[in-house]
């Protein structure tokens, strides 16, 4: 294969500072999640500890093989959007090998809001287990969680997408074999009993897991029945006399023990087939990304720079280099595995969609996974182009996005602007995974291009009122418009309505990218039946 | 010479005479017991003849039962080994009255040399030097005190009813000879009703060196020099080594000619040793000798090239001793470490069990290893716990120390506890490399063989979960291998985290106190470093694992050790000698608290020989409730805590299988 040549100097100025100011972001974000990690108050964790429980993170980790790594997913959910500080919306997700499968792991923190549902609890409940159901990968569900958020009911209860969907989607996956495993390690209550319950298999911890439909207070006002929560519904009753459980642990690390055992007993191999390579570190530092991004985000620079510090040995062989060279597609690997990468190196043509569109198809052909790299400000505008077919060329793209049934991975390096996003697989077109980088940014289009087409169509208006409006007045117009969409077009603000999976550091994109792609593999890769191309 | 020869021994002794026989084109037949009927010696013999029970007094000490052995295959000779009947009169005799030759010394040697004193009285008669001393009928101060100024000081005084160190004192000048003698009477009057003296001299540093002499039927003797077994615990040999370090070629001379003299005064023929206390002046003393081959015969085979064995077989057989006095040189420098099956941390307890895994080191020109067990091989109770008999050679005495920790290093046992780790702490000890060695040594380096004072641990304790870390990435590797999916990142165990340190929480303890370990991974592959965290100290390390070999730098500081894992015990045989940790598992809770009975087990193989207590009675904490026997050492078993003892399962003299539960018990409620 061909190995890309690196023409940076990461001794130039323009390098260094490039690399300073990504430094920051990425230093931003992990200052952040330090926090939200901890996740609910010091008086919650200390309590939670005082019971004899092991905080959700260390469960997940005590979970996990030996040294396994860990995918976690929506770290930033949930941040800024409710009046209550929700960290990490009071739920944490991610995949990690258990028992030499990787699996889904779904967690309640308990000591955020004592593990209850807000919305994006519930969504990212949901993402986890899309992702499950898309990568056919078991599900364990380490529920401590006093059921939906009452007081925010009218957003987690009643529509498709909320809080019943968790149940559905359980016994739709144990429907398609996918292993679901739940473990009991505090309340589980009302709803939240149906993910025992509607578990494959499922353990309890003596005198801390509970599941009931309805708490002993609950229970008193209905019926005037006085009852203990551990003679209500604890591990004794479950594993005794229900039969609502199916394993007793005698403490949370027992319970893990029984879970992972659980897992191995699942009789399931991965069905890996594609051509794997002997893995080959690139042969440019993966670090080398923050000074190859440039600070000011309207600046171009070379995507095989980054792609040459993402793939195995920076070998890249290059499809139509001389067509459509806005979009560059090419042919490489990562930890081994064959992919197809689409990155953006400019504003997308007729020509670079059509290349784009040929490529994908050439991938879905070959079962070959596709990698998108996003930085892409939309399609070209103007007379001329919509005369060339603009738009019946951007639909091709994005018709073969659509409908490839190869795994997608959607990193967004730069910037996602309108139609851009939907050919470059945005979160509509069904990416395995998604994630941004800390610099990225998404909106419909860029802020400045959107305050520009507001002025001009309030221009418009006034000046056929005959009125007149001064520069001032335009410039005063325009900053809320630009400011708000700085504000919600950055990574933070996505990620906590889970428009993505999780923002990353730049320097992490090889790992997680290989992560995913095996994660996928779990799931065998189904032939394509494209839709109609515009021609 | 022989067509077959019977051993009338067991274990390693019997396989190495096996060997030799074998070499010669000699037919052996093996003698066993119940409970050696498959073991390794059985299976090298051509023929095999059952002899009886399992204790030795019931087979291997029956001298009829091996004759009759000797008579049913034509053997005509028996090789006694060491130990049972290796020095038996009566069984010498009942030989010669069959016929067959007891390939060994004449009886009238064994006799002579059977009663110490007896011994000690033909070898004053020979002018072979003895211990100084007094032990006169004349108890008058005077007349001891005359003695003791001739001997030279320090003596020691013994009540001759003695025992105990009751009624002995050390008397280091003529000064104070008068109130030590009067002290040493009251307590041996008070002791024992007798104040009769006799006084020593007082070898303060007494060396044990034994010389190996050979006599032929034909006025021949040679002596193949000496060995060093001064390094004892409870008069058991532990670490031996020949030649013995800073030994003149004068004093070799004089005490290789000392004991020829004493195997000439009993008519000696056939492998012999003369034990001497060697004195720090050079000064040697008669001690006793050993008509038979001994245990630590290899080290002299090391150094000298010759099989003792086999001049043991060509001496009975009538021939010429195979080598004269001038023939014989010593070549290099050899150890023998005896790995014994018993617990040094717990007073050199026997042990007992089923040696799951048994993995010597390689064997080589400079490595050997006398065994008479294979893996899955019991150690039982009723012979001697003895695994094998470890012995390495190389040019000089570092060389070869270095030879001996690197095998034992290498020597892997599980299922049974043994005296490795003390051997390489010993042998590893500064004391013992500068040779600074006397018969008390053990006693003397206790804290620095059992690693007592404990600083080492900030290098050893990083390493040992270095180890953990890259044996569980190597192990990874290894099973992904093996799957269609060998590259996937999922593989990797460097607990990587999404905007995340890369970290590895571990625990683990050394001598019952635990340390928790944080690793920090950073970087990936072959560029890894670790910042492992112990007490608040953070190191930087690298490293890696070749086969069983912990190649390492910490700060800069590179080092190696080897190291042996057997389920959650990790063992790091470093330059510092073998430090053993356990790895601390996460806490999974009580799940046997249903199944347990409240009674209490055996801990070990052993007979039932006192039970002390009834079924019903109620007894306190500790108590002694029973008393078991194995490998000559009582074992009591106590009461666990207040209680009533509701069952007894064994009676006195019944035979208690490890673990086995010995009683019923319930606890009082607390």
């Amino acid at each position: 294969m061909a190995k890309i040549l690196s023409k940076i100097n990461p001794r130039s100025p323009e390098f260094i500072e490039n690399a300073a100011h990504m430094q920051l972001q990425v230093d931003d974000l992990k200052v952040k999640l330090e926090e939200i990690k901890l996740g609910g108050g010091e008086r919650s964790r200390e309590r939670h500890l005082s019971r004899g429980k092991l905080l959700p993170r260390d469960r997940v980790y005590a979970l996990l093989d030996p040294g396994s790594a860990f995918l976690e997913l929506s770290q930033l959910a949930a941040y800024q959007v409710y009046d209550d500080n929700v960290p990490a919306a009071g739920i944490i997700t991610g995949i990690g090998r258990v028992g030499g499968q990787e699996c889904i792991i779904v967690a309640n923190d308990a000591t955020v809001k004592g593990g209850t549902y807000f919305p994006l609890t519930v969504k990212k409940h949901l993402r986890a287990q899309t992702i499950a159901q898309e990568n056919n990968l078991p599900c364990i569900y380490l529920v401590d969680s006093g059921g939906a958020n009452l007081p925010n009911q009218d957003d987690v209860f009643p529509d498709k997408e909320h809080f019943g969907r968790i149940f559905f989607n359980q016994a739709n996956m144990s429907a398609q074999s996918i292993p679901q495993i739940a473990v009991v390690m505090g309340s589980c209550t009302a709803g939240g009993a149906y993910v025992p319950a509607m578990a494959d298999e499922s353990i309890i911890v003596k005198e801390q897991g509970t599941i009931f439909l309805a708490g002993p207070p609950l229970v008193k006002a209905a019926t005037g029945e006085v009852v203990s929560a551990e003679d209500l519904g604890g591990a004794d009753v479950h594993c005794r006399t229900s039969g609502v459980a199916d394993h007793m642990a005698q403490n949370d690390h027992h319970a893990l023990e029984i879970a992972r055992s659980a897992i191995g007993n699942l009789n399931r191999v991965k069905p890996v087939q594609m051509a794997i390579k002997q893995v080959a570190e690139p042969a440019y530092a993966t670090e080398e990304v923050y000074g190859i991004v440039p600070k000011d985000s309207r600046q171009p620079f070379d995507v095989r720079e980054i792609i040459a510090r993402v793939v195995d040995g920076s070998e890249f062989d290059e499809f139509k280099a001389l067509y459509g060279t806005t979009l560059v597609c090419g042919f490489a690997h990562i930890y081994g595995y064959p992919v197809g990468i689409v990155a953006n190196n400019g504003i997308l043509f007729g020509e670079s969609a059509q290349k784009g569109a040929h490529f994908i198809e050439l991938c879905a052909q070959r079962k070959i996974p596709l990698v998108f790299l996003q930085n892409i400000t939309g399609f070209m505008v103007g007379q001329q182009y919509e005369a060339g077919g603009i738009a019946k060329h951007g639909a091709k793209m994005v018709t073969a996005v659509a409908t490839a049934q190869v795994p997608k991975f959607t990193i967004l390096i730069g910037g996602s602007f309108g139609a851009g996003n939907y050919g470059m697989c945005g979160r509509a077109y069904d990416p395995r995974f998604l994630f941004m980088w800390p610099n990225s940014r998404i909106s419909v289009m860029g802020g400045e291009q959107a305050a520009g087409v507001l002025a001009q169509v309030k221009r418009d208006q006034k000046e056929k009122r005959g009125e007149q409006w001064s520069a001032k007045e335009e410039a005063d117009f325009k900053q809320p418009i630009i400011d708000d969409y700085e504000h919600q077009g950055h990574p933070y603000y996505a990620s906590a309505r889970l428009w993505d999976d999780g923002v990353i550091d730049p320097a992490d994109t090889r790992q997680v990218l290989g992560l995913a792609i095996s994660a996928s593999l779990n799931k065998p890769i189904k032939e394509t039946k494209f839709g109609l191309f515009r021609m | 010479m022989f067509t077959k020869i019977l051993i009338a021994n067991r274990g390693e002794i019997a396989c190495r005479v096996i060997k030799t026989a074998r070499k010669m084109g000699i037919l052996t037949v093996a003698v066993y017991s119940d409970a050696d009927a498959d073991s390794l010696h059985v299976n090298m013999a051509d023929e095999a003849i059952h002899i009886g029970g399992s204790p030795s007094r019931e087979s291997y000490l029956l001298s009829e039962k091996v004759i009759e052995a000797a008579k049913r295959t034509g053997a005509q000779a028996i090789h006694p080994g060491y130990g049972f009947l290796s020095e038996n009169a009566d069984f010498c005799r009942m030989c010669a009255a069959e016929g067959i030759t007891f390939i060994g010394p004449p009886v009238a040697a064994i006799e002579a040399m059977g009663s110490k004193s007896a011994a000690k009285n033909i070898m004053e008669a020979a002018k072979v030097p003895l211990v100084p001393g007094y032990h006169g009928d004349d108890q008058s101060e005077a007349v001891i005190k005359q003695a003791a100024d001739d001997m030279g000081y320090p003596v020691l005084l013994k009540a001759t009813a003695g025992g105990g160190g009751k009624g002995m004192r050390q008397v280091w000048s003529e000064d104070e000879f008068s109130e030590g003698f009067a002290a040493a009477k009251r307590e041996a009057k008070s002791s024992f009703g007798d104040d009769t003296m006799l006084v020593e001299k007082y070898l303060t540093q007494p060396r044990h060196v034994e010389i190996q002499v050979f006599c032929d039927n034909h006025h021949n003797a040679v002596y193949l020099f000496e060995r060093d077994c001064s390094v004892q615990r409870r008069h058991q040999k532990v670490i031996e080594e020949a030649p013995a370090f800073s030994m003149s070629e004068e004093l070799r001379a004089k005490m290789g000619e000392s004991a020829i003299k004493s195997a000439q005064a009993i008519g000696y023929q056939g492998a012999g040793t003369v034990e001497f206390l060697l004195d720090i002046d050079g000064s040697f003393y008669f001690m006793e000798m050993n008509t038979r081959l001994q245990v630590e015969h290899p080290v002299t085979e090391l150094i000298t090239g010759q099989d003792l064995v086999e001049w043991q077989l060509r001496v009975a057989a009538g021939e010429v001793l195979p080598k004269a006095q001038d023939e014989l040189k010593i070549n290099g420098h050899a150890f023998e470490a005896r790995i014994y099956a018993e617990d040094p941390n717990n007073d050199f307890l026997p042990a007992t069990g089923t040696l799951d895994f048994l993995q010597p080191p390689l064997e080589s020109e400079f490595v050997r290893v006398d065994t008479g067990v294979r893996q899955g091989d019991e150690v039982s109770v009723f012979y001697d716990p003895m695994i094998a008999k470890l012995i390495v050679w190389d040019e000089n005495r570092e060389k070869a120390l270095q030879r001996m920790a690197k095998a034992l290093s290498e020597y892997r046992i599980s299922g049974v506890t043994t005296n490795i780790d003390f051997l390489y702490n010993l042998a590893t000890s500064a004391p013992f490399v500068n040779a600074d060695i006397d018969t008390g040594f053990i006693e003397k380096n206790q804290a620095v063989i059992f690693h007592e004072s404990e600083q080492a641990l900030a290098g050893e304790l990083p390493m040992a979960a270095l180890y953990l870390v890259l044996s569980q990435a190597r192990e990874a590797q290894l099973t992904a291998a093996k799957t269609n999916d060998p590259f996937s990142p999922w593989n990797m165990t460097n607990a990587w985290r999404l905007n995340e340190a890369n970290i590895h929480h571990m625990v683990l303890a050394h001598n019952g106190t635990e340390y928790p370990i944080i690793v920090e991974q950073k970087r990936q592959g072959s560029g890894s470093y670790y910042l492992i965290t112990v007490d608040g100290q953070t190191v930087d390390c690298q490293g890696r694992i070749e086969k069983d070999t912990l190649y390492v730098s910490i700060d800069g500081y590179r080092s190696h050790a080897t190291i042996a894992k057997n389920g959650t015990q990790i063992s790091l045989y470093h330059q510092n000698g073998v430090f053993n940790f356990t790895h601390i598992l996460p806490d999974c809770g009580d799940n046997s608290s249903d199944a347990n009975h409240g009674g209490l087990v055996a801990p070990m193989n052993g007979t039932m020989v006192a039970v002390l207590v009834s079924a019903g009675d109620t007894v306190i904490a500790d108590q002694p409730i029973m008393i078991m026997e194995a490998m000559k050492m009582e074992h009591t078993i106590r009461a666990p805590s207040n209680g009533v003892v509701d069952t007894i399962y064994y009676n006195e003299g019944d035979m208690v299988d490890g673990g086995a539960e010995l009683i019923a018990f319930t606890a009082e409620e607390a």
